[in-house]
């Protein structure tokens, strides 16, 4: 499968990257999305996928009430922050 | 012999006997890192005073006669990707640079708990997706065999520091081959364990179904004891292995006396380096003099095995790394117009290529239309890379191979090409990819005094045997004595 320009730039936008063109060439992402390929070259129709190696199971445990963050603490790595809360801009008109 | 110079044991023994206090093998550290690092280049943070203040209640519990863990006093470089309550977290990007973390990783915690003594963090490449540490946002890292060629990646920061005595241990991660590779390079001991084996808790997700913490040692005994310390279930991890944990360090004998072992002739094959085969045959010669039985077999599979783990982790990373997104913490973009603008900006500002690079093939793996072909696919050969490792050890107790086709490129030797980088990672991507144990020990020198190491692959939770291999191998070689002249 041959991936367009137009495609990357979808990509780019669902991955909320904004490339502009020379970013785009540099990434050189037509060489990787080939190297990828590869696998096309594989039947592997009747495999089972594998998603994780070990055998997954639910983990429960007993809802507990333990000390979390403090909120000051956390607050501390938010770029910008006002009255105990992260700022962001508006959201909603 | 300086202080910096010896490994855990040696100083523990030392600190027990009370022939030295904490202080004085922090403050020798401390002075090796002023004297090399400006070569080497191998930390991103050095902690000096939260250091010292750790070998201080380490020595005053010496002095009330408390009975100590192996590694209680001694510094540990810890990987910029774990975090550390109130030491930068960066993962060597600056998307992190300002990020102190609030809270440890589970093996920070244990590092602590065991009187261990955090004496910074090491560079990598940029949240661990590379092969030489020169994705960092920050400085290169450089090899302290040979100072214009790479100490390997992504722990590359963790290898070098050890190699330069810099540290007497550290943490690594492994989600490819990051431990593994970067040991061959600079000539230690790596142990990529078992997935599950080591809480993930703490450690920045690149792909999350492939990443491990290991130890980065300066020899296998160290490397037991530091697994004795991190080792262990952990109910903030969900796929932390709930097991009985071995006495790793009663793994350490030198008997492989009719231990069976397997050369894989896919990692072998034509893109290996002369020098790097022959050493590896060397080695595998060795396990025959000491008595192992040792065939080639055919591992399949293996080619296939590289574009999967490319797919896999790439589409976990753009999955992971979506919480990048200049909100609550990390880079935030100066201008924008509104949300939407802030992620896109932040995102585009706060990443290097390299990133970029995995998140939009990841993003494209697992677009509409697309999942089958890639994400789907990959997951079916991670299938069958499985079986082919569960046939080989129906047959063979443990795997010998190269961790790396090469010795330790130049540095910008390969940078320039995103493709040639990957196709490195023959040897070391299907370990992670069926979540199995691997060990790298040093093999030998090149031509040109590069070292390689030789990767031992067990079955999954059997660190007991790689440690029993790879003690076996070291105590009948020098290898591991020949250090670098800085």
């Amino acid at each position: 499968m041959k991936v367009s320009a137009e495609q990357i730039k979808h990509v780019a936008e669902l991955a909320r990257l904004k490339l502009t063109d020379e970013e785009i060439e540099s990434l050189g992402m037509e060489a990787v999305i080939e190297f990828a390929n590869k696998l096309s070259e594989l039947d592997a129709e009747q495999i089972a996928p594998t998603n994780h190696v070990s055998d997954i199971y639910n983990v429960f445990r007993e809802d507990e009430i333990v000390p979390s963050y403090d909120r000051d603490d956390i607050l501390k790595n938010a770029p910008a922050k006002a009255r105990g809360c992260v700022l962001v801009p508006k959201v909603v008109e | 012999m300086s202080l910096y110079e010896k490994t855990i044991h040696e100083l523990s023994h030392m600190l027990k006997a009370k022939e030295v206090s904490s202080v004085e093998i922090t403050e020798s550290v401390l002075e090796r890192i002023d004297a090399v690092e400006d070569k080497v280049g191998g930390y991103v943070t050095v902690s000096k005073e939260s250091a010292l203040e750790m070998a201080k209640a380490v020595d005053a519990l010496i002095a009330s006669g408390e009975s100590l863990s192996d590694i209680a006093g001694i510094p540990v470089a810890v990987k910029d990707n774990i975090c550390t309550k109130g030491i930068a977290t960066t993962c060597s990007s600056k998307m992190l640079e300002n990020f102190v973390p609030p809270y440890d990783a589970f093996v920070s915690n244990k590092l602590k708990e065991n009187g261990g003594v955090i004496i910074g963090k090491t560079n990598m490449d940029e949240f661990a997706m590379g092969a030489s540490t020169e994705t960092s946002y920050f400085h290169l890292t450089k090899n302290p065999y040979d100072l214009t060629k790479v100490p390997g990646g992504s722990s590359g920061g963790s290898a070098a520091v050890v190699a330069a005595d810099e540290a007497i241990f550290s943490l690594g991660s492994d989600t490819g081959g990051s431990i593994r590779q970067p040991a061959s390079f600079c000539s230690v001991v790596g142990l990529k364990p078992t997935y599950g084996l080591v809480s993930r808790f703490g450690l920045v997700a690149f792909a999350s179904s492939l990443d491990q913490i290991g130890p980065m040692t300066k020899d296998v005994t160290d490397c037991a004891i530091v697994m004795n310390a991190i080792a262990g279930h952990d109910k903030m991890d969900s796929t932390s292995a709930n097991i009985t944990l071995p006495d790793y360090k009663s793994a350490l004998v030198d008997d492989v006396k009719g231990m069976k072992i397997g050369i894989p002739r896919e990692y072998m094959g034509e893109g290996i380096a002369p020098d790097v085969k022959a050493i590896i045959l060397n080695a595998a010669k060795k396990y025959e003099e000491m008595g192992a039985i040792v065939e080639e077999f055919s591992l399949p599979m293996t080619d296939y095995a590289l574009s999967a783990y490319y797919i896999i982790s790439s589409a976990e990373a753009s999955s992971n790394l979506a919480r990048f997104d200049g909100i609550k913490y990390g880079y935030r973009t100066k201008e924008f117009e509104d949300l939407t603008d802030i992620y896109a900006k932040s995102r585009t500002e706060g990443f290097g290529s390299e990133v970029k690079r995995r998140i939009m093939l990841g993003t494209y793996a697992l677009s509409s239309g697309y999942y089958d072909a890639y994400y789907k696919k990959a997951q079916q050969v991670r299938t069958l890379v499985k079986q082919s490792f569960n046939d080989a050890f129906a047959k063979y107790d443990m795997i010998l191979s190269p961790a790396y086709p090469n010795t330790a490129f130049e540095i910008g030797g390969k940078i320039t090409d995103a493709v040639q980088m990957y196709l490195g990672d023959i040897c070391t991507v299907s370990v992670n990819i069926a979540g199995l144990p691997g060990i790298v020990v040093p093999a030998g020198f090149d031509s040109n005094n590069m070292p390689v190491g030789v990767q031992l692959i067990g079955k999954a939770f059997d660190e007991m045997t790689l440690i029993r291999g790879a003690y076996a191998f070291e105590k009948n070689t020098d290898f591991h004595t020949i250090r670098p002249s800085l």
